[in-house]
């Protein structure tokens, strides 16, 4: 494995190998030089198609905690926003000798087209693209999960994980449905039927309309971002209906087990799908899931580009 | 061909000079942190420890230093997975370390293992202790404490196997077959 | 005075070996018996002959993108693929929707000269899907317009189409439908179903086509018109085209080499080369499409050749373009699907790549029986050879097969328009 393109490629050796590298890597958190030399000399480009200021400073950080030197080439105010294609755009970044490109992209698999077309020979990492996947996003839940409720070793058997949101446009659901399941998590979406993919009753997962019904028996909840425009092509009448059938608040946080914790990938709609009271309380992860962000981001890194390029290879 | 050099007696014995070697050199057990380089050094660094609190009456502290970040092969072999690396919360800075390491061979591993120090603090002085020096350095490096010194060919491999980590203690010496003469 | 050629020991729809004599671009003589010398003699010995194909449905982009493809370049890709006419859409710049671009296209055909280029009308100004195109006036220019389509566009407006449907039967002419209702498939990538969800793609329903076709046979059956509907890609398509034609409703259908072939499995690559217009639908799709081919549910197969320019398909799925070649492979994937399968003889394959889209397009002089007096437009394909893709040799100006690597069956190794060589021994010829 060369590339990390989507959660599914992970099988549960190598996914608890990242978890495992990055409970390691993040002692280097502690320590007076947050520094380690292991990536010296290695270009890492954070190629962003989309604003994500939180993913690509989280990037930023892990490649440099290796000492890669770190070139981000945004599309805004670059060569892409004057019409430049993908491809143009990577072979640039292939003749200026990047080892490894790191890429959000609104298109679905835009990631697999600069990984398998030929533009570049350097690895892939994909930042999140279009409504397909963000693996590393489900790296750091899984991380998070696990640091929390299993102690932070092994994978993730048994724990109910509950997704509850706008599935249909989440990358961030996807890849967390194919990690999750992989570790052996049982997971379970909660959506208006409009936000649910269809065939979504093929994925590894139970699927629910009903939240009430699903909070008793949830060791972890992750809320997911829904934009209100989305009420504008009709998924939903409107935020307040969307707020009230399916928007964690206190009172749905108390029928959640005791040591249950809630999830969110940000950017958080107060208000929305998550009550300011529950966004704020102790039960809420989201400042551990950024930092954890960066230990896993720094685990990919290093597995990918560390060694001579085979990941799989050094699980063994 | 594999020959035991070492039995566990041999070992157990060696794992007490050593032990004494170091509480003689640092007059003492205060100041002592012993970092063991994983897999096998860590639990060398627990059974000097052990010999050294039998000796002095009080028990130096025991950390694991894992050194893959600072190698300088990464890039000759796949990624490897991350052995622990645990620093007891003193830290390093004004400690006397002692590395332990089950074999020393090139240096590089000790070269990463100083690395490593330096970027975890600074302590006063760094020392080396190893079950097997099999010569062939690469660096300017050289063992403080030694089990035993073993001559050996590039072409021969040495191993040492501990109860831990491989439920019996010996170490052995693999041949090529043809060069018995050497 | 017309040369005489003789195609020695070729087989007639596979059929018993005869001689076929063309004489003044008419086929003279077909005797088992061995006929006489003439001024040219090519040794068909084993090869089947096939009247010459009919193509309803090819984008040959001139005017306008002759970066991807021109008249003579599609012309030479139809000639090589077997065809002696092909059926130009209207989707070019400026579109085929007033007298003067379709007669500069008819104009272009001829010019190039190896195959009929029959000029498609577009039924509505610009495409735009609001107004009536001068349809009469295409149909009555030099370029005889009688197929009207806005392809790549669905006329999903129902009274628009209803008018257009009742309009050219003044002509005698056909609306060509592309079927896809338009808000169904906002933004579409890809077909709709488990895979879509999983890759990320925003899907392209199946009902968004059905519910358009079962719309137009029931308008057509209203206002008594024909219709002819495009590129059908599911089975429940199928199942409204059949429940329409048992019902006498005078409707046509066709379907493309690449829905007989290829699933949206391969969407899994995010190779842009696999996105087209409809999408490559499931496996039970295709299994309806070649059954609805085999019992003449669908009447024909038309290739949708739609060249792309490298860079409109060397790039992210979301940003490629809709369309895949097909001319020079059409017959190789018919014959691959439909014949080796026993699903059709080479009669059912003459049926369904000559006879009835030369039908359904009035090409009076096309899809005509390989006898005496009639014209000799003729294919020798030799069913036994094999050959693999290779996108770059293909003598289209893009390179956007669906199947480079593949090896397919069956290989054109000559083709007389009007008893005028235009491929010999597979290569073209002027």
């Amino acid at each position: 494995m060369r590339h990390l393109l989507s959660a599914g490629d992970l099988d549960a050796a190598t996914a608890c190998l990242i978890l495992d590298t990055a409970a390691e890597l993040a002692t280097v958190t502690d320590r007076s030089v947050k520094k380690l030399p292991t990536l010296r000399g290695r270009t890492v480009v954070n190629l962003f198609y989309e604003d994500s200021t939180r993913t690509r400073i989280s990037f930023e950080m892990a490649a440099k905690r290796l000492s890669a030197d770190v070139i981000n080439f945004a599309a805004k105010g670059s060569s892409v926003s004057k019409g430049e294609s993908l491809k143009d755009t990577a072979l640039t970044l292939e003749a200026m000798g990047a080892d490894a490109v790191i890429i959000r992209h609104g298109s679905s698999g835009a990631p697999h087209r600069l990984a398998n077309a030929g533009w570049i020979g350097g690895t892939v990492i994909n930042a999140g693209d279009g409504t397909h996947e963000h693996p590393t996003q489900a790296l750091l839940d899984a991380y998070t999960l696990r640091r929390h409720l299993r102690g932070g070793r092994g994978d993730l058997d048994g724990l109910r994980v509950t997704i509850v949101g706008d599935v249909l446009h989440s990358r961030v659901a996807r890849s967390n449905v194919l990690l999750l399941s992989t570790l052996g998590a049982d997971v379970t979406l909660v959506a208006p039927p409009t936000l649910l993919p269809t065939g979504v009753g093929t994925w590894p997962c139970r699927v629910s309309y009903d939240i009430d019904e699903v909070l008793p028996h949830s060791d972890a909840i992750m809320m997911l971002r829904v934009q209100a425009e989305r009420m504008q092509a009709a998924f939903f009448p409107s935020a307040r209906e969307y707020s009230r059938a399916y928007g964690l608040d206190r009172a749905r946080m108390a029928a959640l087990p005791d040591d249950a914790i809630v999830l969110h990938p940000g950017p958080m709609n107060r208000g929305m799908e998550i009550s300011a009271e529950v966004a704020d309380s102790d039960r809420a992860v989201m400042v551990e899931q950024v930092a954890n962000g960066v230990s896993v981001r720094m685990a990919v890194l290093y597995l990918l580009l560390g060694g001579s390029g085979d990941l799989t290879d050094g699980a063994a | 061909m594999t020959n035991v050099i070492l039995d566990g007696s041999d070992m157990g014995r060696a794992i007490t000079r050593i032990a004494h070697e170091i509480v003689e050199r640092n007059k003492g057990a205060s100041h002592l942190l012993l970092l063991g380089i994983p897999t096998r050094g860590h639990p060398l660094a627990v059974r000097i420890a052990a010999a050294i609190e039998r000796i002095e009456g009080v028990a130096p502290q025991v950390g694991s230093l894992d050194i893959t970040l600072y190698r300088d092969d990464l890039r000759l072999r796949p990624a490897r997975a991350l052995e622990s690396t645990s620093i007891p919360a003193s830290g390093v800075d004004d400690q006397v370390v002692v590395l332990v390491d089950d074999v020393l061979f090139s240096g590089r591993s000790i070269r990463a293992a100083l690395d490593a120090i330096s970027d975890l603090g600074r302590p006063r002085a760094v020392q080396l202790a190893v079950m097997v020096d099999r010569g062939h350095r690469q660096l300017p490096i050289r063992p403080d404490f030694v089990g035993k010194n073993l001559p050996t060919s590039l072409e021969e491999q040495v191993r040492v196997a501990l109860v831990e980590t491989d439920g019996v203690d010996e170490v052995t010496l693999t041949g090529s077959g043809e060069d018995g003469a050497a | 005075m017309s040369e005489t050629i003789v195609l020695r020991g070729v087989h007639p729809y596979g059929e018993a070996a005869a001689d076929i004599v063309v004489r003044d671009g008419v086929i003279s003589e077909v005797t088992g018996a061995g006929a006489g010398g003439g001024d040219r003699v090519i040794d068909g010995t084993g090869l089947i002959a096939l009247p010459g194909l009919v193509d309803l449905h090819t984008h040959l982009r001139e005017p306008g993108r002759e970066d991807a493809e021109t008249v003579d370049t599609g012309s030479q890709a139809a000639a090589l693929g077997g065809f002696t006419a092909v059926f130009a859409m209207a989707n070019t710049f400026p579109v085929a929707d007033t007298a003067g671009v379709v007669e500069q296209v008819w104009r272009l055909g001829q010019e190039s000269g190896l195959v009929d280029v029959f000029p498609v009308g577009a039924v509505t100004v610009g495409l735009g899907g609001s107004q009536l195109a001068e349809l009469g006036a295409m149909a009555a220019s030099a370029a005889h317009v009688r197929v009207f389509s806005d392809d790549g566009h669905c006329v999903s407006d129902a009274v628009l189409m209803r008018r257009a449907l009742e309009y050219v039967k003044a002509f005698d002419g056909v609306i060509a439908q592309h079927a896809q209702e338009p808000r169904l498939t906002e933004n579409a990538q890809m077909n709709e179903g488990a895979l879509s969800g999983v890759l990320g793609l925003t899907g392209w329903p199946a009902v968004a086509e059905e519910s358009i076709i079962a719309r137009d046979v029931l308008l057509a059956h209203h206002v008594g018109s024909r219709l002819h509907v495009c590129h059908v890609s599911t089975a429940g398509s199928v199942d409204i085209i059949r429940w329409a034609k048992a019902r006498g409703i005078d409707v046509t259908a066709e379907v493309t080499p690449h829905h007989l072939m290829l699933t949206e499995d391969l969407v899994r690559s995010y190779d842009p080369v696999y996105k087209v217009n409809p999408p490559l639908r499931t496996a039970d799709d295709v299994a309806a499409l070649w059954d609805g081919l085999a019992d003449g549910t669908i009447d024909i197969v038309a290739t949708d050749h739609a060249p792309h320019a490298l860079e409109d398909k060397d790039c992210e799925w979301g940003a490629a373009s809709f369309g895949m070649l097909g001319l020079q492979t059409a017959l190789s994937v018919v014959v691959e699907t439909m014949h080796r399968t026993g699903r059709l003889d080479w009669r059912g394959v003459a049926d369904r790549m000559s006879v009835r889209p030369a039908r359904i397009g009035r090409a009076l002089q096309h899809g005509r029986d390989l006898a005496v007096g009639e014209p000799a437009n003729v294919a020798l394909v030799d069913a036994d050879a094999t050959w693999i893709v290779e996108p770059a040799l293909l003598a289209s100006k893009s390179h956007n097969s669906p199947y480079a690597g593949l090896e397919l069956p069956a290989r054109v190794e000559h083709v007389l328009k009007a008893g005028v060589p235009t491929v010999a021994n597979g290569m073209v010829v002027r």
